[in-house]
């Protein structure tokens, strides 16, 4: 029955896919030359004129320099032309990097917070008020403390990423099964062993769903980060491309944001499906 | 004074009361005032309506609530706080559902005996598995169990470590009348070859009259009372099955009936004049003393 649901949406998948193929291919095919256009004029126009070629690329152009950034991803030729692979590999490291740092810092301080009505109380304007502040808007201020633009984009990451852990951990934490908590009370459990062997894997699941929510704002914040301080980066090479007005390598750009975006969120589902307890 | 020669007030409760806030301002009194003791190696249970604040006294006894007035005293020592040595069976079972059978119950292990190894946590653990009839189930979760499966694992988690006391909060509720009545047959036999002491909150009159030594009877609330406590007539050698054929047996029952029928309601507005909160009156309904005290529900 599911096997057959799976195939069943694996072809829908497929036909949908092939017909998006198709009408950006025809959307985008040669409508056929210009005829008798002044040929100083139709130089100066460029292709798009002349042939009648669309100035959005179609699908096969887009598979046929797709294939050229695969055959070599990792090539430096200076600071404007670096392979795809050099600038996801960048993107991917400042995420990396400041979002695990808003994890040691998210984790345990939700903890505290979860734990004491008291922190929780006297934390909780300040996390409503940070809260809804667009990451961005911290980047001048990052800017002109650490005056170091790459620091600065890590700084950003950590800072958006930290308020969904934060928030989630809280709530795991403080909602914790009041006869678990009743349990480890009457086997008498140290307070640290408790943490660990009772708090820690009952809030496990919320924790991860906030840990998820953040990756997914990360990964959307990196992006816009790297357009702003420029230098390296998939965000720096969708705009230099845009600059360069290679719409095709525009495109691949958006397609693997995406797919980076989904595997980094298909990791942390993996290690959710691990810690998820039935009840 | 009957029955109570050898009376050694192992557990004591001494004049407890526990008040809340009313949603209108002022308190409401749950009970107060409230006196009654068990013995070493003895096995009470305490019936009452529902409300009227049995789950309170067991958690006082458990160290997770405090009273507000009056004092539990076990082995001496007034609680004040859970111990190692009260065990608790937890009406909703209360077993943590990412670990295993075994899991759990070594989990409870490990706590009492910190410095044990590993295997002979282990052990132990499966040894109180196999007491309550699990063995083969111990790496299951408890999603996987059916309820008196878990209920069962509740019972070895606390047989586990040993307490000096089993506090169990109407644990067998839960379960239909086939299942129950097997792990009734369990504790009573655990409880009777290690000599357990145990305190059970219980809605049913003959899971009372099974296990109980002692039974006590509270009124209902608010400001509930222990209206009498009731010394079990019955053989020690008492048999699940054919406890009806006891000469006792309905003497007992009904005057258990009556008292959840009628008596738990009216007790408040004829209180005998020789009753003293402090010392409730000891009852010991049998078959001679029935027709006299307690006739009004013909045995069914
Ligand atoms: N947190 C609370 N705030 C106010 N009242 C409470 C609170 N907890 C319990 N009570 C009241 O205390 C009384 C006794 O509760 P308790 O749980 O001890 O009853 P019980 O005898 O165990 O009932 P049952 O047989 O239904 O389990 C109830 O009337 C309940 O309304
Ligand atoms: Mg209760």
């Amino acid at each position: 029955m599911s096997s057959n649901l799976t195939l069943r949406a694996g072809v829908l998948s497929f036909v949908l896919f092939a017909l998006f193929i198709a009408a950006w291919h025809i959307a985008t095919r040669q409508i056929g030359a210009v005829a008798n256009m002044d040929p100083e004029y139709a130089k100066l126009m460029g292709l798009t004129a002349t042939t009648g070629k669309s100035a959005m690329p179609g699908p096969f152009d887009v598979a046929a320099k797709i294939w050229e950034h695969l055959k070599n991803p990792f090539y430096d030729r200076g600071p404007n032309d670096k392979g795809l692979g050099i600038q996801l590999a960048y993107s991917v490291g400042r995420v990396m990097l400041g979002y695990f740092i808003a994890v040691c810092v998210a984790i345990p301080t939700g903890f505290v917070i979860g734990m004491s009505p008291l922190m929780n109380k006297a934390l909780n304007p300040f996390i409503q008020l940070m809260k809804p502040i667009s990451p961005l808007a911290w980047m001048p201020l990052a800017l002109y403390t650490i005056k170091d633009s790459a620091v600065s984009a890590i700084f950003v990451i950590f800072i958006c990423s930290l308020w969904p852990m934060l928030i989630n951990t809280a709530f795991g934490v403080a909602s914790v099964r009041k006869e678990w908590l009743n349990v480890a009370r009457t086997l008498e459990v140290r307070p640290l062993r408790k943490a660990f062997t009772v708090i820690l894997p009952a809030a496990a699941p919320t924790i991860l769903t906030g840990m998820r929510i953040s990756i997914g704002i990360a990964w959307l914040v990196i992006v816009a980060a790297e357009m702003l301080v420029g230098g390296t980066g998939i965000g720096y090479f969708v705009w230099n491309e845009w600059n360069n007005l290679s719409i095709v390598n525009v495109i691949i750009s958006i397609l693997v944001i995406g797919l980076v975006g989904m595997l980094l969120d298909q990791a942390l589902a993996r290690v959710a499906r691990f810690v998820t307890y039935p009840d | 004074m009957p029955q109570y020669m050898n009376e050694d007030r192992f557990i004591s409760i001494e004049g407890i009361a526990r008040r809340y806030p009313k949603a209108g301002g002022g308190e409401t009194t749950i009970f107060d005032d409230l006196w009654f003791s068990m013995n070493r190696g003895e096995f009470s249970a305490i019936i009452g309506h529902s409300g009227c604040g049995k789950t309170t006294v067991l958690n006082i006894l458990a160290g997770l609530e405090l009273p507000d007035e009056g004092v539990a005293v076990v082995d001496g020592r007034a609680i004040e706080g859970p111990s190692l040595d009260r065990a608790v069976i937890f009406q909703s079972h209360a077993l943590l559902p990412w670990r295993t059978v075994l899991g759990n119950v070594a989990f409870a292990v490990s706590s009492r005996w910190p410095d044990w190894s590993a295997d002979k946590v282990r052990d132990q653990a499966m040894a109180c598995i196999e007491k309550v009839g699990l063995k083969g189930s111990e790496l299951k979760k408890p999603a996987e169990l059916s309820g008196g499966m878990k209920q069962r694992v509740g019972i070895a988690r606390a047989l586990s470590i040993e307490p000096k006391i089993l506090l169990m909060d109407e644990p067998f509720s839960a379960l239909d009348a086939l299942t129950r009545g097997t792990l009734q047959d369990e504790v009573r036999r655990i409880c009777l070859e290690t000599g357990q002491t145990a305190f059970m909150i219980t809605h049913d009159v003959d899971e009372a009259i099974y296990l109980a030594d002692k039974i006590v009877l509270m009124t209902n609330g608010p400001g509930a009372m222990v209206a009498e406590i009731v010394d079990n007539p019955l053989p020690r050698n008492r048999g699940r099955i054919d406890l009806h054929k006891q000469p006792d047996y309905y003497a007992l029952r009904n005057h258990l009936i009556d008292f959840l029928v009628t008596r738990s309601r009216s007790f408040k507005d004829e209180i005998p004049e020789t009753y003293s909160k402090r010392h409730p009156p000891i009852v010991r309904p049998t078959a001679s003393t029935s027709s006299a005290t307690d006739s009004t529900l013909s045995a069914a």
